[in-house]
């Protein structure tokens, strides 16, 4: 090799461009989707807004397992607080009522701490048990939230919760047209500031330390620190989404809602769609979402029609099927393709 | 004393944790073993517990059908030799069938990253308590467990209920009790005297400690795991049935449940650590039972929980574990 003269660094937040060639045909079919439905009647925009909603958990989990090297098996929590945070801090039979943006701003934030907060004393632990720490974190978030009912309001969960506003106008519960593109916006701005993040010194950072945490180290890297900024933004991006789909639904559901499942659920639309690539988490999330709240409750839509899915028979109802759909998901991916359907290109980083 | 010490509930806590912690501690082991050979954190294990009751309910079920027991005579008269054969063949299968994952799931990905083993287990975990689901499914009239899959099933006391401290007496020992400890204690003496002075034994413990230096010494290291994964499992079985006939209970996502409690003892005691599993087994039960009576039973999640993230965070190497360092 001949280096005469240095190598000028790469500016990769300036190269590379804001969207990358699939995220430009995602986007542009994602976009595409419901203008086909004023010509036909898919009644797919609606259940898709899950898909972007866990699109965006998605986003926020890859910061932390794909970038950064670390497993969490607990995501569905920090889903939980910002559901809980935006409900607390917008719903009527609360004092606050502070409206859906800043509603949504604030529960970020309390995600986001809650993340640092879990982060702080445990990321020092190896990588298994780290991983069983976060486990057990989502499963004490969710008995919090089911034993303190003065707050939480218990088994009922929190509702009514408002609806977007944009331009002053509020949307209305029948045009999920409108909450699409909305929720569609976010996840483009989501995955632009993630990008951006990746880009920077930070995003750096993360990488060298899920490559070698020694080698990072000698390089005065502090991998707790920069651990801790990925756990936080990872749970800011899921109690962004968390706070999204209980607007969604006007109530934050059950605690028992946000469970261990979840968490698997998110981790496998990472795992799935690519670790490390954002595109990729598109595309996981399209897989597992759409199979998992469009072609599953289709499927024994169908089948109760044709007359075959009965009620008694549990091996009809195409739900049942879901665990065991996860699981092959998990356990075949990581024999045959451990980097995912869309594998994250080396030289991006 | 206080007012609401009441001795008896006390003592009536303590005996409830120490056999449920007994059963803690037999799951317990099987994941200590297997994370002190292959560092791996088997989380299908405490779903393999799971589908070793469903069979041990099928097998309960078969036998009223055909006539073997009586089902009027459920939980009056002991059937020791039924429970015996249940505990036999429910460790053979879940043994079996530990061995199988292992093959399928795990062997693929020895070079693998830890955490990409780990994902793995997560994934059997997930299919099986699915395979659990479909199993709750099967027709299982006989035994009153309703038509619904997803409902827990109730499980015939298969040994008597009558109280051995006298009818007067406010706590409650019960045959059920005793043959906990009946089957936990002889099996434990086995594993330990098996791991101590047997060739196979000496092995695993070789390939505990280092896996390349076992192998430079003859040992078949791929044998190892698959026996480590096999008696694993068969103590796994052997509680699942234990379990089934104490608690009465028997549902598709009890794994989790018992699986969590199980790892968390295996942490506390020191994961890799047999006696530490026994130990932080009957911790476990009896912190279980403490805060089911003290606490309120909504609340132990919680506690066993905090009690798994305080004992990672400030003491990894549990009560009786090695200080190891970390390999690079």
């Amino acid at each position: 090799m001949k280096t005469t003269a240095p190598l000028p660094l790469p500016s990769p937040a300036r190269a590379a461009p804001l969207f990358s060639r699939g995220q430009c045909l995602l986007f542009g079919a994602l976009l595409a989707l419901p203008m086909l439905e004023f010509f036909f009647d898919l009644g797919l925009s609606a259940p898709t807004r899950f898909v972007l909603v866990f699109a965006i958990v998605g986003i926020g989990l890859n910061v932390v397992v794909g970038f950064t090297g670390l497993l969490h098996l607990g995501i569905a929590a920090f889903m939980a607080i910002g559901a809980y945070a935006f409900a607390i801090l917008t719903c009527s039979i609360y004092p606050f009522q502070i409206g859906f943006w800043p509603g949504l701003c604030a529960a970020i934030l309390i995600g986001a701490a809650a993340g640092a907060f879990l982060g702080a004393p445990t990321l020092r632990l190896r990588g298994d048990y780290l991983a069983i720490v976060t486990l057990g974190f989502g499963e004490i978030v969710q008995d919090l939230l089911k034993n303190l009912e003065v707050i939480t309001k218990g088994t009922q969960g929190i509702n009514p919760l408002p609806a977007p506003w944009f331009f002053g106008a509020t949307f209305a519960s029948d045009t999920p047209k409108t909450w699409y593109f909305l929720y569609l916006g976010l996840l483009m701005l989501c995955i632009l500031l993630v990008r951006n993040l990746e880009h920077s010194r930070i995003g750096r950072q993360w990488f060298a330390v899920r490559e070698d945490e020694l080698a990072a180290r000698c390089m005065a890297i502090r991998p707790d620190r920069v651990k801790l900024v990925a756990l936080a933004v990872g749970a800011g991006l899921a109690a962004l989404g968390g706070a999204l789909l209980a607007s969604l639904l006007s109530s934050t559901g059950e605690p028992g809602n946000y469970d261990f499942q979840i968490s698997i659920l998110v981790l496998c639309i990472v795992i799935v769609g690519g670790i490390g690539s954002m595109t990729g988490v598109i595309v996981g999330a399209l897989v597992m979402v759409g199979m998992n709240s469009i072609l599953l409750p289709l499927l024994g839509q169908k089948l109760q029609q044709a007359g075959i899915g009965t009620t008694t028979s549990v091996y009809l109802a195409p739900d049942n099927y879901k665990y065991m759909l996860f699981g092959l998901a998990l356990v075949l991916m990581m024999r045959f393709r451990p980097k995912g359907i869309i594998a994250a290109r080396e030289e991006e980083h | 004393m206080f007012e609401w010490f009441d001795t008896d509930v006390f003592l009536q806590q303590v005996l409830l944790g120490l056999s449920n912690g007994m059963i803690i501690a037999l799951i317990a082991l099987g994941y200590t073993m297997v994370y002190g050979i292959i560092e791996l954190i088997n989380f299908a294990h405490g779903d393999l517990f799971m589908l070793g009751s469903f069979l041990a309910l099928t097998l309960v079920g078969a036998a009223m059908n055909c006539g073997i027991i009586d089902p009027a005579l459920m939980g009056a008269s002991s059937h020791w030799w039924l429970l015996g054969t249940l505990v036999l063949i429910c460790g053979i299968f879940c043994g079996g069938l530990n061995l199988v994952i292992d093959r399928l799931a795990y062997k693929p990905l020895r070079n693998a990253s830890k955490l990409s083993q780990l994902v793995a287990a997560i994934g059997v975990s997930f299919i099986i308590v699915n395979l659990g689901l479909f199993w709750g499914g099967l027709p299982m009239d006989v035994l009153g467990g309703g038509g619904a899959a997803a409902a827990p099933k109730d499980f015939p006391h298969l040994v008597s209920d009558i109280n051995l401290l006298g009818e007067d007496s406010f706590v409650v020992m019960t045959w059920n009790d005793i043959v906990i400890f009946a089957v936990t204690i002889p099996l434990m003496i086995a594993l330990t005297l098996f791991v101590s002075y047997t060739k196979l034994g000496m092995a695993m413990r070789a390939t505990a400690q280092n896996v390349t230096a076992a192998r430079l010494m003859g040992v078949d290291v791929n044998k190892v795991i698959a026996a480590t994964f096999a008696i694993g499992g068969f103590l796994g079985g052997a509680a699942s049935v234990l379990y089934a006939n104490y608690n009465s209970t028997v549902s598709f996502q009890m794994g989790f449940r018992a699986g969590m409690d199980a790892f968390t003892a295996a942490v506390l005691g020191g994961i890799g650590s047999l006696p530490g599993a026994m130990l932080g087994g009957l911790l476990i039960g009896f912190v279980r039972a403490m805060s089911d009576q003290y606490v309120g039973s909504e609340w132990t999640n919680v506690v066993v929980f905090s009690l798994l993230v305080f004992i990672l965070i400030f003491r990894p190497t549990g009560l009786l574990g090695r200080k190891q360092r970390e390999k690079v």
